[in-house]
């Protein structure tokens, strides 16, 4: 009983082992292609597509950051612009 | 014991079988481009030497690419080389739009299912491949840099063209 137990742990090792070994540990199990990257490439995936809308989030960013200085912009680090 | 062995062997030729490999590079043989199941008119390559480049409509580097392909397809068409451009676009209206835009003098053809694509394994967007005439990869440059890959495509093909003289 304590062998079958045994062998029975030793396989399930062994079979991760064996896979971890194989393509599961590839880096390119689960990575979109070159040629499959049309629509992260699409005009509506960037995110500064938008200048109102950016200039916005940089002021939002900037203003809750202001202890880290902004962003590219010199101030008082007061977060009150 | 031995059957343990068995399943770690079997367990780790399945997980190999799964992962991504294969990439075609330099010295591998080019599969022809009827075998990729494209739409267009593939020219004839055979004894030429070959130039495939690689492209997407959603490609920044493409757009610049297309005017060096099209130089060195005038300079050295005569030469024997055989420019084809090979298009990743799954629509045919973004395609056909850039190709309108671009008016290449060169062959372009279209893997909208990404047989051929996938079998070569292209490394990036845009990729070019140069092909001898015996049908080998030579050279393959992964994106577009302009001056430096224009200068680095006319040396390696002025190389191959100059492997053997005798008409195709």
């Amino acid at each position: 009983m304590k062998t079958n137990l045994f062998r029975l742990i030793l396989a399930g090792v062994l079979s991760a082992l064996g896979l971890a070994c194989g393509g599961c540990a590839s880096a390119n199990l689960a990575r979109v292609q070159p040629w499959e990257r049309a629509t992260l490439a699409d005009y509506t995936m960037r995110a500064d597509r938008d200048p109102l809308s950016g200039a916005i989030r940089e002021h939002v960013f900037f203003s809750r950051e202001a202890a880290s200085g902004g962003r590219g912009i010199g101030g008082s680090n007061c977060g009150c612009n | 014991m031995r059957y343990l062995l068995k399943v770690f062997v079997g367990l780790a030729i399945v997980g190999w079988g799964t992962g991504a490999h294969g990439e075609i590079s330099v010295g591998d043989r080019f599969p022809p481009l009827q075998a990729g199941g494209l739409e267009g008119a593939a020219p004839e390559t055979k004894g030429h030497v070959l130039l495939v480049d690689f492209w997407a409509s959603w490609c920044e580097p493409c757009k610049e690419s297309f005017p060096a392909y099209s130089r060195l397809h005038s300079d050295y068409q005569s030469r024997g080389l055989v420019v084809v451009a090979v298009s990743v676009d799954e629509k045919e209206p973004a395609f056909s739009a850039f190709v309108k835009r671009q008016a290449p003098p060169f062959a372009t053809l279209r893997d909208s299912t990404h047989q051929l694509v996938g079998m070569i394994k292209v490394p990036a967007m845009p990729t070019c491949y140069l092909v001898g005439r015996d049908g080998t990869v030579r050279f393959v440059h992964r994106g577009f840099h302009g001056r430096e890959t224009d200068l680095e495509l006319r040396n390696e093909i002025n190389a191959l063209l100059a492997e053997n003289q005798s008409p195709p």
